[in-house]
């Protein structure tokens, strides 16, 4: 039987996403060290979308786009070419903040970013873009490390992600397919729900 | 408006509720003309879903007039149109590929989780059936909104009334769709398995098909005469073994293909089961699947094997080794109704189809609760009830 060490380094080697890993806690656990963080989840998903690789990828990267398919989202305000001021709801009417700054930029094919210290919740994650098999589209892949954040604030943010982070990260991507090839967001909401495209 | 909304078992009302609105850019809002009760109906009905709320709007099978369209409906104000119980993007791979029962966006993606843990994806949007495929409003009502109105309605030509073409919204797809699965081949016996609408109308797509000869299988004597009435030959399960004489009428070879027209439903739609198993233990529940054994154990070798019938969780005891070493071909899943519509409408027009013998009902949507009442204690004699929004309240006796 292999260690686990050696389950992990083959995993991070494999065409596997990281989420996939049997050992996916200790990815998490090594950002957390790198980073001088207390502890760290892993979240991240992929989804195919009947779209451009391009299309996708400039739409995404053009943040101020991003609340429309993100459920908590407040607002994402563009500071430069490179950084951004995130705002996102919390219960109780309140709202939690931090910085993201691009750490690496590919045109058309990967964005990814990491929470500048002094944020609300340290974070850092990318997400690539992929061809899928000619004439179907594109495979998206996300991938998000943080700090669950502790004290009162940690516990608004465990109740913001409900349980499960993976399941927020998942809605969020298939909101983000479902506007970018229907031009729309499906809903079953009551009659009187507000729009939502 | 006035709509039928589930409360509980047994427990479903006429209420006031709000007219629904446009949401999103697609949309169509349309006013009802007709609405079916459906034999998936009956399972929310009888049993308690989890994933129903109290207060939901039921209806899946349902047309009418449009009456108020979103800047991206392709629909005017004034026509009629059928509309498909599956709700698709038409934009998704699958839809595409006109898989629209596998359509990736139309389940609202906070709802989507359950079935995904359940399946491994997603089931799709459809309308008024539980919270697992969208939790959309459902048609037994006065209006509905009507997502992705530039895909799934069918337009109606006038002169058509609504008796000949409500069944597109489903069962007459379906039974369609069960034939088609089947491969039919000149010569062939085709054996179909539930003599409800979705048999029935899958005996009279055989035959259109090109079946030799259709073998019509279920207990209820009106059904039975009314699958004879088609053209097929019956067997009431109550007095013969049923794979004994599939094999004896076959020449001892079996039917070429099989359709299982069943599915769970009959014996108690075990979704509640399966819900609770998932949040216990992440394992599905069990399903009893008699006529899916039996229909793989009938079939010839070589043979096809179509299932429209719904089953939810996991079989136990499938004779994995007949469908193996008799090389079966099996092809199933809900009914990509948007392929069908059509094709069938104009098959309906040029009169090559007929749909109007199976309503054996017809009430003001005001006695709907009585419908599904009728519908379940007296299933010999009621084939289908139709709800009529403009008709005054009946005193039922
Ligand atoms: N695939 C789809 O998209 C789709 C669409 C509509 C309905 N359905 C499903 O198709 C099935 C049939 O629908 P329906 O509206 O005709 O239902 P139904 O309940 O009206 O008819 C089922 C019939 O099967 C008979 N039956 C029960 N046990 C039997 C057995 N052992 N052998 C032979 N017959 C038996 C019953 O007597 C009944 O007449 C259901 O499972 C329904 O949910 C599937
Ligand atoms: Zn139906
Ligand atoms: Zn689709």
């Amino acid at each position: 039987m292999a260690s686990q060490e050696e389950n992990l380094r083959r995993a991070l080697e494999s065409d596997a996403p990281l989420t996939a890993a049997v050992h996916q806690r200790d990815v998490a656990r090594q950002a957390a060290e790198a980073r001088n963080w207390d502890e760290a989840s892993m979240v991240g998903r992929t989804v195919t979308i009947n779209r451009p690789r391009e299309e996708l990828y400039a739409f995404w990267r053009d943040f101020r786009n991003l609340p429309l398919f993100m459920e908590n989202i407040v607002s994402v305000e563009v500071l430069d070419d490179r950084r951004s001021r995130w705002t996102v709801a919390a219960p109780a009417d309140r709202t939690v903040q931090w910085t993201s700054a691009i750490t690496d930029d590919e045109d058309g094919r990967l964005i990814a970013w990491e929470a500048e210290p002094g944020g609300d919740i340290k974070n850092v994650g990318r997400i690539t873009f992929r061809d899928a098999p000619p004439g179907r589209g594109t495979e998206v892949t996300a991938e998000i490390v943080y700090d669950p954040p502790g004290g009162d604030l940690g516990k608004l943010i465990a109740k913001l992600f409900a349980k499960e982070p993976k399941m927020q990260a998942r809605h969020d991507l298939r909101r983000f397919k479902q506007l970018m090839e229907t031009g729309e967001i499906s809903t079953s909401q009551a009659p009187d729900a507000a729009p939502r495209a | 408006m006035r709509a039928l909304t589930w409360h509980g078992k047994h427990d479903v009302r006429m209420e006031t509720v709000p007219d629904p609105k446009i949401v999103n850019p697609r949309d169509a809002i349309i006013k009802i003309t007709s609405t079916a009760i459906c034999g998936s109906d009956l399972h929310l009905y009888d049993s308690y879903i989890p994933t129903l709320h109290k207060g939901d709007i039921l209806g899946h099978e349902f047309m009418g007039e449009v009456v108020e369209t979103g800047p991206g409906s392709t629909l005017r104000k004034g026509q009629r149109v059928v509309v498909p119980f599956v709700i698709a993007c038409g934009k998704c791979f699958h839809c595409e590929k006109t898989q629209f029962a596998a359509c990736d966006n139309s389940n609202p993606a906070e709802k989507a989780d359950m079935s995904e843990v359940m399946y491994g994806y997603p089931m799709t949007g459809a309308f008024g059936y539980s919270h697992l495929t969208g939790g959309y409003a459902g048609g037994q009502a006065e209006y509905v909104r009507v997502p992705y109105s530039d895909v799934g309605p069918i337009v109606i030509p006038d002169g058509l009334e609504d008796d000949k073409v409500l069944f597109l919204s489903d069962i007459l797809p379906t039974g369609w769709m069960a034939a088609e699965n089947c491969d039919i081949e000149p010569g062939d016996t085709v054996a179909v398995w539930g003599c409800g609408p979705v048999g029935l109308f899958a005996i009279q797509s055989a035959f259109l098909q090109g079946a030799h000869r259709v073998i019509a299988i279920d207990h209820h004597p009106n059904r039975l005469a009314l699958a004879q009435s088609m053209g097929a030959q019956i067997l009431n399960y109550h007095d013969v073994k049923v794979r004994e004489a599939l094999f004896e009428m076959t020449g001892g070879i079996g039917p070429d293909a099989v359709i299982d027209a069943v599915g769970l439903e009959s014996h108690g739609f075990t979704i509640d089961n399966v819900l609770d198993a998932v949040k216990a233990t992440v394992k599905l529940g069990t399903d009893r699947p008699h006529v899916l054994r039996e229909v793989i154990l009938a079939c010839r070798k070589g043979g096809r094997v179509s299932v429209p019938g719904v089953y939810g969780g996991m079989g136990d005891k499938i004779p994995i080794g007949a469908l193996m070493e008799k090389g079966l071909q099996v092809k199933t899943g809900q009914t990509h109704v948007q392929r069908y519509t059509k094709k069938l409408l104009e098959m309906i027009g040029e009169g090559e189809i007929d749909t109007t013998f199976l309503i054996s009902h017809r009430l003001p949507l005001e006695n709907a609760p009585e419908g599904y009442k009728m519908f379940k204690e007296q299933q010999n004699e009621v084939t289908k009830v139709v709800l009529k929004p403009d008709w005054d309240k009946e005193v039922v006796q």
